[in-house]
């Protein structure tokens, strides 16, 4: 524990602050709940790595740095082109977390459909926010869900009636903003997906100028009997970011959810998908693409809880990492007593492109059912010189070779992304990234031949 | 002037030195087969004449076309029409082959100054190559090589050329390992883009290939250097009394 947080003066400021003008702040049950969270904030501190879930990740920077909250800042119509999200139908914009209506653009929606922002959705109607806000993301779990619990007051407000459904996405752009001092900004989505519905959430996070940032975001995401929910989160801020985020997930009966993490910018990037199966014949895909180079740290943490009989969960997570980067895959699964016939798989490939960069990849498998299937394994692999040298002796260039074995790699989780606008915006993304980390790889020659060091660790228990 | 002229050629791998002084000129409509014991260097050959970077280059020249090859690198060479049959064809997982040729074909056109061929002008000309190589149209789709079976990947290294139509393509034992309903097919592939411009190298550990694709000469490669050179009939002898090197 880094002292109750060296910090915790800064941040009761904020919260004493924030307690005053915050959306909902009348309202007494909300108040419970950021009170109670930013009590158990105060009292773990920021975990440390001896904290077994964050033992490859160490977060001091984070506690070093005072943060404030982000005060009004304004993005024009015109720096929001760059993202390349302004065409893409219904989009909510977040500006440091809190909702712009300018830049937004809701549109013609089917009816059984309600997408606004959390904070008008509080004032609004609340009784409809109070059922479902805090009910699933455990604040205990850890300091960074009580800390965005505590400053949750806006965000994505999706509710999709039952039956209804959406074949175009929901676009959530959150942009950090320049500024003079280190900003915080702890966004807070609350999806309900009712039964049988179906939808696609894509959560965007970009920045706009080079200053320390802090995003610490977290989401609810309730999908109810049968529904389907493809959800995105695409991290693609700048270097100097931080960005904490919590996907927890919350599955009913014969519920298929897929999650699809892609995490391409920032630089201390902790990414937590937290899905809990609660219905019999629920199915979770846990999907994941993470690109670092530079000295970024990206960070890929899964609890899938298996919690009622017959359900199945994949997780498939590849990364690609250059320079001094350093890739965690935390992959995390528990099968709860009652949970017979679980069926849970787990992998995760990895492709390191220099000497200094570095993944941990840890399975954790803790089973307390008795006839359950549990598969994990591992890849550690270079680009393969033979497959370079067989691209480039018919004519393409070494860049655009690179670049295609990279995607080759990369479309392993493309390919798991069912077809639709979200896809094609986030394919892209990963396309243009990756021609980026191609053109600054190094020659083949500085880097060990593959065949000496590719190592394949497999287990399947 | 020769398409391509091997000078006292000398290639060391991993210290080793494999090539010993090979002397070879090349002429465009010629197909010259090269024959050899394991471990006699055939394959480095092949390798350094596709410019693979990992072989050593000690002493001699290649002119090909008039250009030093040695100064290109491998994509250079391909585009400039020196095309490698591999022995060992590589797996790319995640890239269709249909892509990959499509990429290949447009990184030569662009190369030479032509414009890019889209996927609709692309799709007939590969459908009828996969005609002539008598390959089903399903390895359109899959990714480059993986899960093929050896046949199959042979004929896929046939396919590209006839898709890239090189001005020298080198053949590196392209009929090991097959039966000989496929080494029919590729050798069908194979004499299809016999022309008076194009010329080959056929490398190749048997005579059986070349019943088939009829060399107009032969050279035999033993220990780094070519012993002997003559016509398609020293093969049928070498049938007879192996590779000993004569006295």
């Amino acid at each position: 524990m880094i002292a109750a947080t060296e910090q915790l003066g800064t941040y009761l400021e904020s919260f004493t602050e924030f307690q005053k003008r915050a959306a909902g702040r009348d309202l007494p049950w909300l108040q419970n709940l950021r009170e109670s969270a930013f009590a158990r904030f105060c009292e773990v501190g920021l975990p440390t790595t001896h904290d077994e879930d964050w033992r490859f990740t160490n977060v001091s920077p984070i506690a070093k740095i005072s943060f404030e909250l982000s005060r009004d800042a304004t993005v024009t119509k015109q720096e929001l082109k760059q993202f390349g999200i302004a065409d893409l139908g219904c989009h909510l914009v977040f500006v440091n977390g809190k909702f712009s209506r300018e830049l937004s653009a809701i549109g013609q929606l089917p009816a059984g459909v309600s997408v606004s922002s959390l904070a008008e959705e509080i004032s609004a109607n609340s009784s409809s926010v109070e059922s479902h806000l805090g009910r699933y993301l455990d604040i205990r779990r850890d300091a960074f869900s009580a800390l965005n619990t505590a400053f949750g007051e806006d965000g994505g407000y999706v509710h999709v009636r039952r039956g209804v459904v959406l074949t175009d996405p929901i676009y959530l752009l959150f942009i950090s903003t320049a500024s003079d001092k280190p900003l915080m900004s702890h966004p807070r989505n609350l999806i309900v997906i009712e039964n049988e519905a179906q939808a696609t959430i894509v959560e965007d996070y970009v920045s706009i100028g080079e200053t320390v940032a802090f995003s610490n975001t977290a989401t609810e995401l309730i999908a109810g009997e049968s529904a389907v929910v493809s959800h995105y989160m695409v991290e693609r801020e700048h270097r100097q970011a931080f960005n904490i985020s919590t996907l927890r997930i919350q599955q009913g009966r014969s519920a298929n959810v897929s999650s699809h993490s892609v995490l391409l910018g920032g630089g201390l990037v902790r990414n937590n998908v937290h899905p809990v199966l609660a219905g019999e014949g629920g199915e979770c895909l846990i999907n994941g693409l993470f690109i670092g180079n530079g000295h970024q740290h990206l960070d890929n943490y899964m609890l899938v809880e298996h919690a009622s009989p017959h359900c199945a969960s994949r997780q498939f997570y590849n990364g690609i990492l250059d320079d001094h980067a350093h890739g965690v895959f935390h992959g995390r699964i528990i099968v709860h007593k009652d949970a017979q016939k679980t069926d849970a798989k787990q992998t995760n490939r990895n492709l390191l492109l220099s000497d200094d960069c570095r993944i941990d990849t840890k399975p954790q498998l803790e089973i307390y059912a008795d006839d359950v299937k549990c598969t994990h394994g591992a890849t550690i692999g270079q680009m393969e010189e033979n497959a370079l040298f067989y691209l480039r002796s018919r004519g393409i260039d070494e860049i655009s070779a690179r670049k295609l074995l990279l995607l080759a790699f990369a479309n392993e989780c493309l390919d798991r992304m069912a077809a639709s606008v979200g896809r094609d915006h986030v394919e892209k993304l990963i396309h243009a990234h990756l021609l980026q980390i191609a053109n600054s790889v190094k020659p083949l020659s500085t880097v060990a031949r593959s065949e000496d060091l590719g190592r394949n660790l497999e287990e399947v228990g | 002037m020769s398409l391509l002229e091997i000078k006292n050629l000398h290639v060391k791998v991993d210290n080793h030195e494999i090539l010993k002084g090979i002397e070879l000129t090349v002429n465009a409509g010629e197909v010259h087969s090269i024959m050899g014991p394991n471990g006699s260097g055939k394959s480095t050959l092949a390798q350094v004449l596709a410019r693979r970077e990992a072989y050593d280059v000690t002493e001699g020249q290649i002119i090909y076309n008039g250009k030093d090859l040695l100064e290109m690198k491998a994509e250079d060479a391909a585009c400039e029409g020196v095309f490698l049959a591999f022995q060992y064809p590589v797996e790319i997982p995640g890239i269709g082959n249909a892509y990959f040729m499509r990429s290949a074909l447009n990184a030569i056109r662009k190369y030479h100054g032509l414009d890019e061929m889209d996927a609709m002008d692309f799709l007939p000309l590969f459908k009828e190559k996969l005609k002539l190589l008598e390959m089903d149209e399903k390895l359109l789709n899959r990714s480059v090589n993986e899960g093929f079976s050896g046949g199959e990947k042979k004929r896929n290294e046939i396919l590209q050329m006839a898709l890239l139509e090189p001005k020298l393509a080198v053949l590196d034992e392209t009929d090991s390992g097959l039966d000989i309903d496929a080494l029919r097919i590729v050798a069908k592939g194979v004499n299809t883009l016999r022309s008076p411009e194009r010329a080959m190298i056929v490398v190749t550990h048997y005579q059986r290939l070349l019943n088939y694709i009829v060399p107009d000469f032969v050279h035999v490669l033993v220990n780094g250097r070519i012993v002997r050179s003559g016509g398609p009939e020293l093969a049928l002898e070498l049938e007879e009394t192996g590779y000993a090197v004569p006295a």
